[in-house]
């Protein structure tokens, strides 16, 4: 079949901002006719090579490996080397704006400072912590069974595309973001690892993984379809299953749903509201009295229960894998 | 056209928290002529929470709900976006792995049950659109919305991952540029409101264990709409509504501006185009006031 490149014009609004010099950044506009062959980077070139060589932004491997050129384009996080123009044209129409990753963090144009970035990698001990027998007899091999495990974390590049998307790293420095967990549960999964810490570190209240808002934001933006939220999901079970989940209002929260399906099928909020806060939920009255004169909290005995009870506690006491 | 006819998954809040939704649900159901068939014997779906502590039970709850949809063949129909993502993920989990499935039906059997994975599974605001037609809508509105500004606010599990929207849709709508809300609100004769907000997180996952953080992503949203000067804002999540409604003293401190607007059910807000009374809808069961009509 053959091949035909095509040809559109395509207005881009572009950011700028020099941290030495700016006080505020601002935008430059530019107009050019862009071909179906080319990706985000081409572009970023382009306005460098052809418009402004002021223009910064950071690229090195171009083949989607290194994750130096990440950017956003219309608030989506976007590896530039990899995310062709024509479907970024199909996705947001002929007028793009190009932004770094975090605007707060920008040190000159797209380029941005990611040390909070590793500071949370580093953080989360990322590496296999065991003893090393300096003069091994045979390879320490990993079986292919053990090593699906990881569930492709490894393939991580680092480019922080989920880690600036996440909504939680937006308005909590401390939360470690999906990059982070990813990593960690990349080591937790090695069979090799013997980490006493790790699970532990990411398992604070204020910036573990009980943080996650389940936002699937992470998951839609990795250029190497990771899937940090899934990772995220396997940590907080690694911590149920591992006995290490710490009795708190997270881990009680998630606990509490079988105890209410188990008693109703469906859920008893305001008893699921209590199971997790315990004496804590004294916190939530005045909303709850709110809520209760516009009749959104019904009465003890006006709570719904599922049909065929017996069926779902059966199900429950059968299925159920975890203890806490 | 012939009936449309689904079987109704109410998920928990529409029989506690929100019992608007319930009412609004039935109002417009019955307006557009859609027979519901409510799934009495469901459960919760785990809400995202179950399966940070058991996946399985959480899978073999799920395929238990969708059975009993299966049984009364029908698409299953959710009213929240999360019960929506919970069940959707288990359909896609069993019917592209059969060793799960075959785990999960052996739990099944012992209560008499299969999942077969012969059930469709969409949200009602796709069935409206996807199945009834904004075409229809249109012509059956009464009372145009055209007075108003209504800011959409779409939830994170409808959109997104969009690999399930891509195969559970019939027109998959961009995580990044949904369309589908826009499309009922100007159907209703109202004007969308552009904000950038709309299809950010409103935080109530983690309502418990991080309100800071639930709370500025609340009143992020809510400042959005604001800024876009809406008079309202729509939501087809409960959960959503839940936190935009009621939670907007801890948001308006959390980041230091006054925010509350009416937040409707996408239910209410078609079914008030559509003719329905306030009383039908349930408008009275709101925090934030509802005091345009």
């Amino acid at each position: 079949m053959e091949h035909t490149i095509t040809t559109q014009k395509v207005k881009f609004k572009v950011f700028r901002f020099n941290a030495e010099e700016d006080y505020l950044p601002y935008y430059d506009d530019y107009e050019m006719e862009v071909t179906s062959e080319e990706v985000v980077l081409d572009i970023l070139n382009r306005i460098k090579w052809d418009h402004d060589g002021s223009f910064s932004y950071r690229r090195s491997c171009r083949h989607g490996i290194c994750g130096a050129c990440a950017i956003k384009v219309n608030g989506r996080s976007t590896l530039a080397c990899k995310e062709s123009m024509n479907d970024m044209v199909e996705l947001f129409g002929n007028e793009l704006v190009l932004e770094p990753l975090s605007k707060k963090r920008a040190i000159k144009d797209m380029v941005i400072d990611k040390a909070d970035f590793w500071d949370k990698h580093a953080a989360v001990t990322p590496y296999v912590v065991t003893d090393v027998d300096e003069a091994p007899e045979i390879e320490n091999l990993v079986s292919p069974h053990d090593a699906e495990a990881l569930d492709e974390a490894d393939l991580c590049i680092q480019c922080g595309a989920c880690h600036y998307a996440c909504p939680v790293v937006e308005v909590n420095d401390d939360f470690f973001g999906p990059a982070a967990f990813a990593a960690a549960y990349r080591f937790e999964a090695d069979v090799r690892d013997e980490s006493e810490s790790r699970l532990m570190d990411v398992n604070q209240m204020g910036q573990g993984v009980w943080d996650c808002v389940k936002c699937f934001e992470c998951k839609e933006v990795c250029p190497k379809e990771i899937d940090p939220i899934g990772k995220i999901t396997k940590l907080h079970q690694k911590l149920f299953q591992e006995g290490k989940a710490e009795s708190n209002v997270a881990t009680r929260h998630a606990v509490g749903f079988i105890h209410s399906i188990a008693k109703r099928g469906v859920l008893d909020e305001g008893g699921l509201v209590l199971y997790s806060e315990g004496p804590a939920i004294v916190k939530h009255l005045p909303v709850a009295f709110k809520m209760f004169t516009k009749g959104k909290i019904p009465m003890p005995w006006q709570l719904p229960k599922s049909d065929n009870m017996d069926e779902i506690k059966t199900l429950v006491k059968s299925s159920t894998t975890a203890k806490f | 056209m012939e009936k449309l006819r689904y079987a109704l998954f109410t998920g928990c809040t529409a029989k506690q928290s929100t019992p608007e939704q319930m009412m609004s649900t039935l109002a417009v159901a019955d307006k557009l002529g859609i027979e519901l068939v409510e799934l009495t014997e469901a459960s919760c779906c785990g809400a995202s929470h179950l399966q940070d502590y058991d996946e399985f039970l959480s899978l073999v709850l799920n395929a238990r709900n969708i059975a009993y949809a299966e049984k009364h063949g029908l698409t299953m129909v959710t009213i929240c976006n999360t019960c929506q993502l919970n069940t959707a993920m288990t359909k896609h989990k069993l019917d592209n792995n059969s060793e799960l499935k075959a785990k999960v039906n052996e739990k099944l059997a012992e209560v008499g049950l299969e999942y077969k994975g012969t059930s469709q599974i969409t949200h009602f605001l796709y069935a409206i659109i996807d199945d009834f037609g904004l075409d229809k809508i249109k012509e059956m509105v009464v009372t145009p919305l055209s007075q108003f500004n209504i800011a959409p606010f779409y939830g994170c599990h409808n959109i997104r991952p969009s690999e399930l929207q891509n195969e559970t849709h019939k027109t998959p709508e961009s995580a990044y540029r949904p369309t589908s809300l826009d499309d009922l609100i100007i159907a209703c004769g109202g004007q969308n409101v552009d904000y950038e907000e709309k299809n950010k997180c409103c935080g109530f996952h983690v309502e418990l264990q991080a309100p800071k953080t639930a709370a500025i992503l609340t009143g992020n949203a809510i400042a959005g709409a604001m800024d876009g000067d809406a008079d309202w804002m729509v939501t087809p999540c409960p959960l959503c509504h839940l936190k935009l409604d009621t939670q907007t003293h801890h948001a308006s401190e959390a980041i230091g501006r006054e925010v509350q607007l009416p937040v409707l059910h996408m239910q209410q807000m078609l079914g008030l185009a559509l003719g329905c009374t306030p009383a039908e809808l349930g408008l009275k069961h709101h925090v934030a006031k509802v005091d345009f009509v």
